[in-house]
Formats: C-alpha cells, sequence, structure tokens
C-alpha cells in the first residue's frame, strides 16, 4: 500500500485564503446586510455610468443651488443692444431674443426643474406604495376598483393627463408638483402591487396573522420592509421621467412661466428663432435638459443593476 | 380562449366608460364660463346666460354627460366652440395625419428596436450590449422636443439635408409627404427605441437563461436553429404588448412634435383646444387618443393569446 | 495502487469507458473572485456502467454533469483537469465538434421536466427535432419520435406528439424527455435528478423504465441524486460528493453496507430507518454545517464535522486512499469510520408512552366533516372531502399523500388560513374554533401554531431573529416585559439556537437554523397542538436529523400535539403515533402508526409503501401503481381510488359506490370495499416476508420540489 504515491499524485488543495471566513465553523454565514450595503456601494462606485451620471447630475444641483451667485449675467439682464447675438468671448452660448445671456439663463434655468421633479417624485412614491400596499394587500374588491380607475387614466399619456390638469388648476409649482405626484402615484402603484402581491403569498405573513397582527402592521411593519427594493428603483427611475415631464410641460408652456429661466419654457420661447439661424438660443437648454435626464437615468440604471442582481 | 377575448373586450369597454367619465368631470373642472370665453369680455351677461342655455351648460352634470356619450355614441363628437363647427370635421382629418406620422415612426422603430434588443441579448456582457443598452437608455429618456430641436439643428439648418417642416406641400407624391415625415418621426422613433429594446433585450436573456434553451442546445441543435426555433419564438412574445402599451407614450409625444414641427394632427389639435379652452374639442380629442390606446392593447393582447398556446389551450397546469 | 490518472489523450482512441473526469476543478467568478466549487473531482464509468453520484444540496454533483456537456453557467469554467468522453477530450472540441457530441454522444434528462421542454413548441416536434439533427426527413422524423413514445411506454403517443408541455403531467413529460435522451442512442446518458420533481408513486414508474431501457439500449449511466436510496437501487457503482469533492468511491452496494468515510457514515446514520421510531432514540446528527461554497481548507474539507478528526486532518489534506480493488476514500482514517462514535446519544430523555394512547381520554382537537372547496373559473374543486380526525395530547399525527391529496389544505384549514366550507366541524376541548383566523380567540390562536415547509419564506427577512420570536411572545403570552426576555432566552436554547443569534437576519443563517428559529417561534406562545408541514422537506438529510431529533425532545418535554405532514413514509414514522393517509382529499386509512404501517393496509397505502425505495436494496415492487392521480375537480367515480387500484373487485362495485370510512379492527379505519381478511391474504400471498416485512425504510431522503 503506497500511501506516499497516493498523496504525489493528488492534486495540492488551493492554498486557503486570508478572506475566506471561517463560515463553517460559526454556524451562521457571513453575508452580513451591512457587508452585502458595502458591497453594494463598491460596485455602485465602479460603475462607469454611476459615475459620470453622478458627476452631471452632481454639477446641476451646484448650479441649482448656487445658479443666482455662479452665473456670469443675471438671468433676467436683457440687453437690448445686443439681441440675437451668436456665441462669443463675451457671451459663451450668445444671446437671447431679448438680449439675455444664454448661459446664465442655462445655469439659473436648473433651479426650478431639480426643486419640482425630485419632491414630486417622492410625493408619487410615497402616494403609489401606500396605494400599491392596500391594493396588493386587501385584493378583492378594493383592488379592482383602483386597479380600474388606473387602468383608466393611465390610457392617457401622463402628459395629456398633467396638462390636463394643469389648464384646470393653473400653472404653478405647487400645481406642477401634485398633478405629476398624483399621476406619478398611479404609476408605481402598480409595480408595488405586483411587489405586494408576489409578499402576500408568503408564510411569513401567514405567521403574522396567526400572532392576531392588525392589517396596518402588516402591510407596514411585515411587508413594506421588503418591497422597499422595488420602490428604491421605482422612485429613481420615475425621477428621471419627472424632469422628463415637467420640461415638456413648461415647454408647451404649462409648467414654469416666463420670464424665469426655465430650459423648456426658453426652448418654447425661442423655437421660433430656429429657421433664421439662432440656433443657441434652443440648443444650450436642450443639452441641458438631455445631459439631466440622461445622467439621472445613467445613476438610477447603475442603482437598478446593483439591486436586482 | 373565446371566453377570454370576450371578458377582455367587457374590460376594455368598462375601462372606457370610466374614462370618459373622468374627461367629461376634469372638462367641468376647467376654468373659464364657455359662453363668456366665446362671445368675449364685452358680452352682456344676459347673453352669456342664454348661449349657455342653447349650449345646454344649464343642465344638471349627470344629463349633460349623458347627452355627450350618447351623441358620441352616435358619431357627433359636439360642436367646436372655437370654430363653431362639428368636431369631427377637424378631428378625424388630424387623426389621419397623427396616424401617418406614428405609422412612419413605428415602421422605422420596430425592427430596429427588436433587432438592436435581440443582438444586445446574445452578446450580453460584450462592448456591443453596452452601447445598445446605454444608447437606447439615453435615447429614450431625452424628451422630444429636445432631440427634435437638436436634430433640427443638425439636419434642417446646418446641414439641410431634411425640410425644416413636417407637413408636405398639399399635393406632393407619397415620397415628398415621407420625407417631410421623417425629421419629425425621428424623437419618437428614439424614444420608443429605448423601450422596445429593453424589453427585447431581457425576454430573449430570459430565454436564453431557461431550461429549455439548456435542451435545445444539448439536444446538439446548431446554434442558429436554437435561436430561431427555441429562443426568439419565447422572448418576443411579451415584446408584443409592450409595443402595443408604447401606442399610449407615442401620443403623448406627438402633441410636443406636432408642436415643435407645426404639424397639424391629433395632438396638435387638443393642445390648441386646451389653450383656448374649446371644451368639445379638447373632451373629444382626448376620448379618441383613449380609445386608440385601449384599442391597441386589447389587439396586442388578442395576438399574445392566439401566439401563447398556454394561454390559447389552457389545459392541465402542471 | 492509487488512483488511475492516465494522461490527456489527445484525440479519439477506442476505451473502456464511456466516461473519464480526472481531477476536474471548476470555478465560478462571483463578484469579481474565484470560487472553486470542485476540486479534483476524478471518476470512471465503464461501457453499459451505471455510476451514481450521491450528495447534500450544493456539493457540486449538477455542476460535474454540466462540466461533462460543457455547459456550465456563464462565469464558471474549469480551471484544471480534464474530461474525457468515449475517448474524446471534452474541454479541447471545437463548438462543431461539440455540437456532434451533444447531439450523438451524450443526452440528458433534467430535474424539472415541466421547464425542460419549449413551452410554445408541440412537444412531438421537440422529440422529432433530434432525429432531424441526424439528417432524417421531417416525416421520418415524426413517424420515428411517435414510435420512441411507445418506447417509453406512453400509451396514446398520438396525443401526447400534438400537446404542448404545459397539457402534459410531470411524469408524462419525464417520458418524453427520456426518449429524447435516447433517441439519439448515446452512450452515455446523464439523468440529473430525473425524479425529485415527481411523486413517490410517478417516481417508482421512471426509475423502472430507466432501468429497462438501459439494458435495451446498452447505455452508460450517469444517475445523479441526493436520494441515497435511489441511487442504491440504481447505480452499479457509486461516488459520494461532499462540498465539492468525492469523497468516497466504490460499488454501490458494499459503500452503503460498509461506509468508509466519515461523511458516508454519518448521512446514513441521519436517515431514520428500518421502522425506527422516536421511542426507540434519536437519530444521529452530522455536527456543524456545510462550509459556504468555494470555501478553501488547507486539510481536509470534512473537518470542521468530523468526530474523529485529528491534527493531521487539519494540516493535511487526504489523497484518495484505495480501501481495496474496486473502493477508495478520501479520509487518513477510513479504517476507524465505521466505528464513528455516535454524536448524538440514543437514548431518549423522558420515555413517552409510544404505542399506548387511550381511547377513552379526550382529544384535544376533534374534526369532523371538514371539507373545503375551491371555486375557480366555475369550476369546483373539492380540496378535501369529509375529513374527520382526532388529535390526542402529547401525540402526533402523521399525515402522509402525495402531491395534491389536501394534506397542506388541511393544515391552513386547521390554522384557519383558509376558512373551511360551511358545516364543518373544528373543535378544541369541545369548543367550536372559529374557521378563520381573524375570528379565532386569543386563547385559540394561542394554543395552535405552524411550523411551515419553507423557513425562507416563513420568517421575515428583513426582521431580525430576536425580533421574529420577540413578536410572538408579545402578542401571545402576555407576558411582561422583563419575563418576556427570561422567556425568549429559555425558548431559544431549548431549539439549540445561542444568544449570539438574536441579533442575525434570516438570511445569515443556514437553512437549519433559520428551521430552528421557525421552530422557536411556534413554541413562543407554548401551544397544544403544533402543525409541522414538511418541515424538514426544505432541508438535507444531515440537518433533516437534527431538527427531527428537536421536535420529538420537544413533543415528549412538553407534551405538544403535533400533525406532521410530509411526503416522506419513513419521516413520518419516525415522528408519528398515528397515520392518517389522504388521497383525493379523502382519509383513506387511519390508525396507530404501526397498524398502518406494518399491518394490513389500504391498496393505495400500500402501493405508496412499495413505491419507496430502500437503502439495504431488497425488492418491495409488490404492487404499483399507473397513471396519474385524477384532478380532484373531476374526481372519478365510487371509490376515487379506483382508477389507479391494483386491487380493484372484479364486481364493479369500487366503480359504482363509494365506500366509506369504517373500523374494519380496533382502532383502524379504512376506506376501502374489499373485506379486510382479504386484503391481509392477498397482501401476505404476495410478499414473502410475512405481514410485518413490509416496513418503510424511509430512505427518501430531502425533496427539492
Amino acid at each position: 500500500m503506497s500511501r506516499m504515491g497516493a498523496e504525489a499524485l493528488t492534486v495540492p488543495p488551493a492554498p486557503s485564503s486570508p478572506k475566506a471566513a471561517p463560515e463553517g465553523a460559526a454556524g451562521a454565514i457571513d453575508v452580513s446586510a451591512k457587508r452585502i450595503r458595502r458591497e453594494h456601494l463598491g460596485q455602485l462606485l465602479k460603475s462607469w455610468s454611476f459615475r459620470i451620471g453622478g458627476a452631471v447630475l452632481l454639477f446641476w444641483i451646484v448650479c441649482a443651488i448656487f445658479g443666482q451667485a455662479i452665473s456670469p449675467y443675471g438671468p433676467l439682464d436683457q440687453n437690448l443692444l445686443l439681441v440675437n447675438a451668436g456665441p462669443s468671448g463675451a457671451h459663451w452660448f450668445g444671446t437671447d431674443s431679448l438680449g439675455r445671456d444664454v448661459l446664465s439663463r442655462v445655469i439659473v434655468g436648473s433651479r426650478d426643474i431639480l426643486v419640482i421633479a425630485p419632491i414630486a417624485t417622492l410625493l408619487g412614491t410615497a402616494l403609489g406604495a401606500a396605494v400599491g400596499l392596500v391594493q396588493g394587500y386587501f385584493g378583492g374588491v378594493v383592488d379592482n376598483l383602483v386597479g380600474r380607475v388606473v387602468e383608466a387614466v393611465l390610457a392617457l399619456p401622463v402628459i395629456i393627463v398633467a396638462f390636463l390638469f394643469v389648464v384646470a388648476a393653473g400653472p404653478s409649482t405647487s400645481t406642477l408638483i401634485i398633478v405629476i405626484g398624483v399621476v406619478f402615484a398611479l404609476l408605481i402603484s402598480r409595480t408595488v402591487r405586483t411587489a405586494v402581491l408576489q409578499e402576500r403569498e408568503l408564510d411569513y405573513v401567514a405567521a403574522a396573522r396567526l400572532r392576531d397582527e392588525s392589517s396596518v402592521h402588516i402591510m407596514f411593519v411585515e411587508i413594506l420592509p421588503n418591497v422597499l427594493g422595488p420602490i428604491v428603483v421605482e422612485f429613481t427611475v420615475r425621477l428621471g421621467y419627472a424632469i422628463f415631464t415637467v420640461a415638456t410641460l413648461s415647454f408647451l408652456g404649462f409648467g414654469v412661466q416666463p420670464p424665469t429661466p426655465d430650459w423648456g419654457a426658453d426652448i418654447a420661447a425661442n423655437s421660433g428663432y430656429l429657421a433664421a439661424g439662432y440656433w443657441w438660443e434652443t440648443l444650450f437648454p436642450a443639452l441641458a435638459i438631455a445631459s439631466l435626464v440622461v445622467a439621472v437615468n445613467l445613476v438610477s440604471d447603475s442603482i437598478e443593476a446593483v439591486v436586482n442582481q | 380562449m373565446a371566453r377570454y377575448v370576450v371578458k377582455r373586450l367587457a374590460l376594455a369597454l368598462l375601462t372606457l366608460f370610466l374614462l370618459s367619465i373622468i374627461i367629461f368631470f376634469a372638462g367641468q373642472i376647467l376654468p373659464g364660463n364657455p359662453g363668456r370665453a366665446i362671445l368675449g369680455p364685452f358680452a352682456a351677461q344676459s347673453a352669456v346666460r342664454a348661449l349657455d342655455h342653447q349650449l345646454g351648460l344649464d343642465r344638471p352634470l349627470v344629463v349633460q354627460y349623458w347627452s355627450w356619450i350618447w351623441d358620441a355614441l352616435h358619431g357627433n363628437l359636439g360642436t367646436s366652440y372655437e370654430y363653431r363647427a362639428p368636431v369631427s370635421s377637424f378631428l378625424v382629418p388630424a387623426l389621419g395625419r397623427s396616424l401617418k406620422l406614428a405609422v412612419v415612426a413605428f415602421v422605422i422603430v420596430v425592427p430596429l428596436g427588436i433587432l438592436g434588443g435581440v443582438v444586445a441579448a446574445l452578446k450580453r456582457g460584450k462592448m456591443i450590449d453596452r452601447v445598445i443598452t446605454v444608447t437606447g437608455l439615453s435615447l429614450s429618456t431625452v424628451p422630444e422636443f429636445v432631440s427634435g430641436i437638436v436634430l433640427i439643428v443638425l439636419l434642417a439648418i446646418v446641414t439641410k439635408v431634411l425640410p425644416v417642416t413636417a407637413d408636405a406641400p398639399p399635393g406632393s407624391s407619397f415620397p415628398t409627404q415621407l420625407r417631410y415625415l421623417i425629421l419629425p418621426a425621428i424623437p419618437l422613433v428614439f424614444i420608443l427605441f429605448g423601450y422596445i429594446a429593453r424589453m427585447a433585450r431581457a425576454g430573449t436573456i430570459e430565454a436564453l437563461d431557461s431550461d429549455y434553451a439548456r435542451t435545445a442546445v444539448l439536444k446538439g441543435l446548431p446554434r442558429r436553429v436554437v435561436i430561431w426555433r427555441h429562443i426568439l419564438r419565447n422572448s418576443l412574445l411579451p415584446t408584443i404588448t409592450v409595443i402595443a402599451t408604447q401606442t399610449g407614450y407615442l401620443i403623448g409625444g406627438l402633441v410636443v412634435v406636432e408642436d415643435l414641427f407645426n404639424y397639424p394632427g391629433l395632438g396638435r389639435l387638443i393642445f390648441t383646444a386646451a389653450t383656448d379652452k374649446d371644451f368639445p374639442m379638447l373632451e373629444a380629442g382626448v376620448l379618441v387618443i383613449g380609445v386608440v390606446y385601449l384599442a391597441a392593447t386589447l389587439i396586442a393582447d388578442i395576438v399574445y393569446t392566439v401566439l401563447n398556446p398556454r394561454i390559447r389551450l389552457g389545459g392541465s397546469d402542471q | 495502487m492509487t488512483l488511475a490518472a492516465p494522461p490527456p489523450t489527445g484525440n479519439a482512441v477506442e476505451t473502456d469507458s464511456a466516461l473519464e473526469v480526472s481531477h476536474l476543478d471548476v470555478c465560478f467568478s462571483v463578484r469579481g473572485t474565484d470560487r472553486q466549487v470542485l476540486r479534483d473531482v476524478s471518476f470512471e464509468i465503464g461501457r453499459q456502467e451505471s455510476f451514481g453520484l450521491v450528495g447534500e444540496s450544493g456539493c457540486g454533483k449538477s455542476t460535474t454533469a454540466l462540466a461533462i456537456t460543457r455547459y456550465l453557467a456563464r462565469n464558471g469554467r474549469v480551471a484544471g483537469g480534464f474530461i474525457s468522453v468515449n475517448g474524446q477530450d471534452v474541454g479541447s472540441l471545437s463548438s462543431e465538434g461539440l455540437r456532434r457530441l451533444r447531439a450523438r454522444t451524450i443526452s440528458m434528462v433534467y430535474q424539472e421536466p415541466g421547464r425542460a421542454l419549449n413551452p410554445s413548441i408541440r412537444v412531438g416536434r421537440q422529440l422529432a427535432e433530434v432525429y432531424e439533427i441526424s439528417g432524417v426527413a421531417k416525416r421520418e422524423a415524426m413517424d420515428r419520435a411517435e414510435k420512441a413514445l411507445g418506447t417509453v411506454q406512453i400509451s396514446d403517443p398520438g396525443r401526447v406528439m400534438r400537446a404542448y408541455p404545459h397539457q402534459l403531467s410531470g411524469g408524462m413529460l419525464q417520458r418524453v424527455i427520456i426518449a429524447m435522451a435516447l433517441a439519439a442512442e448515446p452512450s452515455l446518458l446523464i439523468l440529473d435528478e430525473p425524479t425529485t420533481a415527481l411523486d413517490a408513486t410517478v417516481e417508482a414508474e421512471v426509475l423502472e423504465l430507466v432501468a429497462s431501457l438501459r439494458q435495451e439500449f446498452r447505455t452508460s449511466v450517469l444517475f445523479i441524486s441526493h436520494n441515497l436510496a435511489v441511487i442504491a437501487k440504481m447505480c452499479d457503482r457509486v461516488g459520494v460528493m461532499y462540498a465539492g469533492e468525492i469523497v468516497e468511491q466504490g460499488p454501490a452496494r458494499e459503500i452503503f453496507d460498509q461506509p468508509r468515510h466519515p461523511y458516508t457514515v454519518g448521512l446514513l446514520r441521519c436517515v431514520p430507518r428500518r421502522g425506527h421510531r422516536k421511542d426507540h432514540g434519536r437519530l444521529d446528527t452530522i455536527p456543524g454545517f456545510l462550509p459556504a461554497p468555494g470555501t478553501t481548507e488547507t486539510g481536509c474539507i470534512f473537518v470542521a464535522r468530523c468526530v474523529i478528526a485529528t491534527e493531521r486532518c487539519r494540516l493535511e489534506a487526504p489523497p484518495m486512499y484505495e480501501v481495496n480493488a474496486s473502493r477508495m476514500s478520501r479520509c487518513h482514517y477510513f479504517e476507524r469510520a465505521p466505528e464513528l462514535p455516535r454524536t448524538t446519544p440514543e437514548e431518549v430523555a423522558e420515555q413517552s408512552t409510544g404505542q399506548s394512547f387511550e381511547h377513552f381520554a379526550e382529544p384535544v382537537m376533534r374534526l369532523r366533516g371538514v371539507s373545503k372547496t375551491f371555486g375557480s373559473h366555475g369550476e369546483k374543486v373539492r380540496a378535501l372531502v369529509g375529513v374527520d380526525l382526532d388529535l390526542y395530547r402529547g401525540e402526533t399525527l402523521g399525515l402522509v399523500g402525495e402531491s395534491g391529496c389536501g394534506k397542506t389544505t388541511l393544515a391552513r384549514v386547521l390554522m384557519g388560513l383558509t376558512p373551511a366550507d360551511e358545516g364543518s366541524v373544528i373543535e378544541m376541548d369541545n369548543e367550536p374554533v372559529a374557521p378563520t383566523v381573524s375570528r379565532r380567540t386569543r386563547e385559540h390562536l394561542r394554543a395552535m401554531q405552524i411550523v411551515f415547509q419553507n423557513p425562507d419564506s416563513a420568517l421575515n427577512r428583513r426582521h431580525s431573529v430576536r425580533r421574529i420570536i420577540g413578536r410572538n411572545l408579545t402578542k401571545l403570552t402576555g407576558l411582561p416585559r422583563a419575563k418576556r426576555e427570561e422567556r425568549l432566552l429559555e425558548i431559544v436554547r431549548s431549539v439549540r439556537l445561542e444568544e449570539r443569534h438574536l441579533p442575525l437576519r434570516p438570511a445569515q443563517l443556514s437553512g437549519g437554523l433559520k428551521q430552528r428559529v421557525a421552530i422557536a417561534r411556534a413554541f413562543a406562545g407554548s401551544p397544544k397542538v403544533l402543525v409541522c408541514d414538511e418541515p424538514t422537506s426544505a432541508l438535507d438529510v444531515s440537518v433533516q436529523a437534527a431538527i427531527l431529533n428537536l421536535l420529538a425532545d420537544m413533543q415528549s418535554r412538553e407534551h405538544i400535539t403535533f400533525v406532521f405532514i410530509s411526503h416522506d413514509l419513513g419521516v413520518v414514522r419516525y415522528l408519528s403515533d398515528r397515520i392518517a393517509v389522504l388521497y383525493l382529499g379523502r382519509v383513506v386509512e387511519y390508525g396507530g402508526a404501526e397498524t398502518v404501517f406494518s399491518g394490513t393496509h389500504h391498496p393505495y397505502t400500500e402501493a405508496l409503501l412499495s413505491a419507496v425505495p430502500t437503502l439495504d436494496g431488497t425488492k418491495r415492487d409488490r404492487i404499483r401503481l399507473t397513471g396519474d392521480i385524477p384532478s380532484p375537480a373531476n374526481p372519478p367515480s365510487g371509490c376515487v381510488f379506483h382508477t389507479r387500484c391494483p386491487r380493484r373487485l372484479a364486481s364493479g362495485i369500487c366503480e359504482s359506490a363509494a365506500p366509506a370510512l369504517l373500523e374494519v379492527e380496533d382502532g383502524h379505519m379504512m376506506r376501502c370495499h374489499i373485506p379486510l381478511a382479504q386484503l391481509r391474504q392477498a397482501q401476505n400471498e404476495e410478499s414473502p416476508g410475512g405481514p410485518t416485512a413490509p416496513g418503510p425504510t424511509g430512505a427518501s431522503c430531502v425533496d427539492a420540489g
């Protein structure tokens, strides 16, 4: 019996890596929530789309907060001697039909959209999560009723629903927030409902009922923490849509009203001059909107990728 | 299956009924008195009241709703306050023009989106996948008027490849009309490409990772056969539904694109009606949009059912 | 000598082995780091030989199969060693060569037949495809496919050809897949848990089919299963896998009779066998936990759980020692393995009074005429039909039956999670219990608790262990805060959890620990009745034994009544005092555990017992059921079992009249037209060992389905 031979032929096991935790011995598998969170964050920071998107988003947030201070001219200052002037050293992005500095208006124009969109999305997410929870948990008649109404409203494009309501209530910041928030709540409630329907079938909900918990407790203490993932993803995705919607409503004249600097409104005001060749008055605000929505979506997409993996 | 279709149809009608109520009552809370709006600020209060009576606006809301919906069912969508003419005489040609634009956009985007999504899925994790995914995502999130502006600057003003407006001169030939429609269709294509490609990619990846795909590969089938016969058949089915729901977004996009390109379609009609407070026009236009959307999703659902043996045949579901 | 490791051969050479796996290492890259999941796996399958790979979940059995077909997940790769099929090196094949290998030489049968076929293509087309690959014309391929369905004993091939997968049952689909796998007459057939998703009676049929076809087609077989008894029945030789390594291999008979690795020894002892019951003593267990996948150890992979491990085992990885000419063991001390000391003392702390249930004692719970009808699409599905049962204090009632028989529905009805039909009577201590949870009194809620099958579903993954158990204490006991904390620690210790587990979330615990948390929660309110719905079927065998011991201990200490549901007859027999056998929502047999298992059985019970493969290899295939369980929406006339009953009476009464549940002997109820004497005679005639022989050996381990 040649043990030596046996050992010689055996492939030596790989050297134990120092990182391998002694999981078996501990009995508990070492996937602590903290470690996962740290890993997620590390992965996020490593992804290029998150870095680029984050940087651009940060830039616009700075502009929104300190816009007045860093813009070279006042966004409302008119220079009637210099209307429709092309980009130059003094006016990098040129001036518009009233002789206002386009660069300054682009910088300050980030403010309203970055106030309205996040608040509206937050409102929509909170409202939508609550409606979705109730719908998914109770099911039956409540679910059917709410579901039908949601379906009916969503048969119309979001933009049309929004502008119908803005026309009714008159354009103002709070109208925009409420309208977008409510419409988004309908959209978000559908996602949350689906997630809740799945959770509701799990036995921990049955276990809670077996110890006489109230419906409110089951919905908000037992189920809600388990559907936070999809809710967070909804929030980030909808934030992009909210910016899209605010900009579009402003462009259509139902959003931020002139002369307040706003990208969408400025594009609408100056698009008539495009044919005359004054492209800078619309192109730069357009690029600003594009960069902001793409940035938000790059960020939300990388968050979604990490949450869903 | 017949039962399913009937049930689905009934649900669509119920939704439409709810929608008509919502639209009607939304129209009621719009501020401004129609009679006043039509006659102008200097007309006498009595004249306004007389006109309101003539328009039937002093009747109870339920009665008004009922007569509105009853007329609508008989093809009478009301009379425009603004133009003093039947709404349908504006609505029908506008709808036709919008459909033309929508069809051009769909014809471009559906094959492109599906191709993009499938290619991205087959090359998952590779460079081309990243490029398609990120481009699609970015394009689908930029508002139509933004991409429209950039396109106008690039294609119509700087290079002058395409005309700035969308409406071809009257009496133009079909190719010329098409040439005018391409530029306004591109922003719509951009938006839809991302969605369709994303769904097609997700569906294809799910099919690629499925157990039946493994069975097909381990049977020794050539890759080509696995993809065409086993993967695409299952992966593109859900995409049909997505394409249908996209008609909703598309119509929303039409409002913006038609406004930007000054194209007298349904979107522009509704937009003008809203700014002018021309309720009959607005309500009818919005209702038509709802009908188009519900019809599109209904058709998609039925097509999905016909193509999916699990629903078509039912049977013991193991 | 030692393991024969021939040098990698370049191209196809005529060899005697159908498959040769040599020093195979496989890694998966997870978040950028490589985790080794297979380590130095070597085995050979000779021509027409059947080789089994057995092991618990996550040990690398399926990965081995997928590596052989070169179909590893996208993040997996072969890091070392080689695989050769028919002398062809699989790793060096071109993609066309690989496709040809898959088309002609290797075939595979999968665990979940319902998902292995394309849902949108007719079954016939999918089967015919295999013939088309080898150049057969479409028309002829269809003809051959239909013939092939006949080979796998499908009685109406024409209908099956035209069906879509969702229209066929699991057993039928698995036959189709077997036909598909054999179509190309491969030299190697890989079966990856082919019967795990199937019911016992269907499993028996499929196994029989595979065994007979193997002879007919002269194919070599690689059979993968977690079920020791299935492997024992189907394989000539066997390799036992643990954490990515083969720890022992050799002829199946020898390995199961005389295991030479501490893991194999432990595994075999974990399984309740040969009528072993809770009052005979506790099961032995394997201490500790499976190492997480990808863990690397300097020494023996099993060292942390091995009772006879020494310093040497910690430092030096054991090679494959040759036990004799045909056997190998990866243990430094393989000679000592058979004498492995027990890790759990056998003696029962408190002797409970096994068989002596008293008839005159008042039952804790009484069920009379409990029915449950589900209505869907205007169709009435009768999931439970007039169930009468009594539960006695400190006793276990075992509920057995195939999937869909109503076991779980009965559990949910008892708990009030699903309301019983109008007219059903559920009483506790002679007081009626409300049909739904929301209308039950606090006292009734406290008195009845449940342990669910899947702890991942039963425990809120966002709550800590302390919160999960503590909340039940708060809501059910009404103890003051200080007392609650005390009681919490007491419960936690009684299920052998530790205080350091309290702040953890379920995801941080292993499967066995999670189930302990669920048990602790159920015990928090000191219930009178505890329903256990397949509490061990999501767990591995080595963990199952510890949970069964725990349940038995807690019962004998607190005299709780258990309703124990399981498809595993060995497990049920170990824990139960009485047994109720369910078929299509009806109790067909009810009585003391030993009466039901060892006495004269109902034909259905008899068939269930016959279907279970045994570890000792004794043949008990006395009666066999054919066909599928009828749909409860459309039950057969007369006796609902008559469509599958092998002992059906010729008089036709079984088809026309439903038998009543009658007491056929003292404390033994049966729902059958056949007189007891006649049944007894029939069962004794065919069973050579007499009435006591056919005890279930409960060799079935864990059901993944």
